[in-house]
């Protein structure tokens, strides 16, 4: 059962999701990117490395279930199987929340490649939810990854520190590192007010992976603690598209600009009072 | 409305000002850094000609578009000459 969904395993690979800028969306993406593997038959294991502040556990609707942390493994106060939370909603996925009551100097980057290589035997994918900011967190968030997911909305302040998280990564050694632009909006675009997704792309110069659209469904889904990926809203079928293109399927990118009455018809038929 | 009087865009000033923000940002080189090298090529400059210092603008640019984040960056300085004639005056005193 373990390997007979990854024929083409060439290991496992473990992928940091990171903007610099808070708010942008790196949990939320981290949280579907992870469910959405898992659903195709992956086994997955995220990891929250923001020590503080720690919010994967919420947004994947496992708050209730932490008993070890992060920071409880790396000084060896429990083993990582004791810290993996099982997502009983889908099969292979896995969460190891980190410690609310710590600060980033908790870890060290050293500690974070020996728990990621503790867990690589396991998992097909690793995905670590990187915090906002360049400091220690970040350090240790990219230390043991392979390759990157970097997030940014189209705004001035986003990209800016999109783009210096990748001048970072570059000076990392990071080979791979792919862009999903979040809450884009078209309407916005079609006037004139918001960058396009192509100019993000001229402006940062790394491959682009996804659009996500703005999209009230992901305010919803994180109430309601389950990650919208692969369901009917925009945002659910654009992450389900980066899923696909995280494991090297090449996928159109969805037409957004076929127009709002789409939209509204999607979001009207699943609104929930 | 806005359409008639054709007002640049939002999405363009941002595009705008991210492109100078970055370039600084990429080579790691300050507002005030750059206000002190254009200070110093014009008063390089001014030796020779006479040139319109107020006018004069330097950026520093990554080449090429295509080679994005790897193309080595290069400085550009746009200075107006008032003068050709007046070096020669000066280079006499």
């Amino acid at each position: 059962m373990e390997n007979q969904f990854s024929p083409e395993q060439k290991g496992s690979e473990v992928i940091v999701v990171t903007s610099g800028k808070g708010g942008v969306g790196k949990t939320t993406t981290s949280a579907n990117v992870g469910t959405g593997l898992a659903k195709l038959g992956k086994k997955v294991c995220l990891i929250d490395t923001d020590i503080g502040l720690r919010n994967l556990d919420v947004v994947m609707g496992l708050e209730n279930r932490i008993v070890y942390n992060l920071v409880d493994v790396v000084e060896g106060n429990c083993r990582v199987k004791q810290a993996l939370i099982r997502d009983k909603r889908h099969q292979g996925l896995y969460l190891m929340p980190s410690a609310q009551t710590r600060d980033k100097t908790a870890v060290t980057p050293g500690q974070m490649i020996k728990v990621i290589d503790h867990l690589r035997e396991q998992f097909d994918y690793i995905i670590l939810d990187c915090p906002a900011g360049i400091e220690q967190g970040f350090q240790n968030a990219i230390a043991g990854a392979d390759r990157a997911l970097v997030v940014t909305t189209p705004e001035v302040s986003a990209i800016r520190d999109a783009d210096r998280i990748i001048g970072l990564l570059e000076a990392n050694g990071f080979k791979q590192m792919d862009l999903i632009i979040n809450r884009l909006r078209m309407d916005m675009v079609r006037r004139g007010d918001m960058m396009s997704a192509q100019d993000v792309v001229d402006i940062l110069a790394i491959p682009l992976i996804g659009i996500i659209p703005d999209d009230e469904n992901v305010v919803i889904a994180t109430n309601q603690g389950e990650p919208l990926v692969g369901g009917d809203s925009p945002a659910g079928q654009a992450y389900a598209n980066v899923v696909n293109r995280v494991q090297g399927k090449e996928v159109p990118y969805l037409n957004f600009d076929k127009g709002i009455s789409f939209w509204t018809k999607v979001t009207g038929i699943f609104h929930r009072a | 409305m806005r359409h008639f009087f054709r007002r640049k865009s939002s999405c363009q000033i941002a595009k705008d000002r991210l492109k100078i923000l970055l370039i600084s940002d990429r080579v790691n080189c300050s507002p005030e850094m750059m206000e002190l090298i254009k200070n110093d090529i014009a008063k390089v400059i001014s030796k020779y000609m006479k040139i319109d210092a107020d006018n004069m603008e330097i950026q520093i640019n990554t080449k090429g578009t295509k080679a994005g984040r790897s193309g080595k960056p290069s400085l550009y300085a746009n200075i107006p000459i008032v003068d050709v004639v007046s070096a020669d005056l000066n280079l006499n005193k």
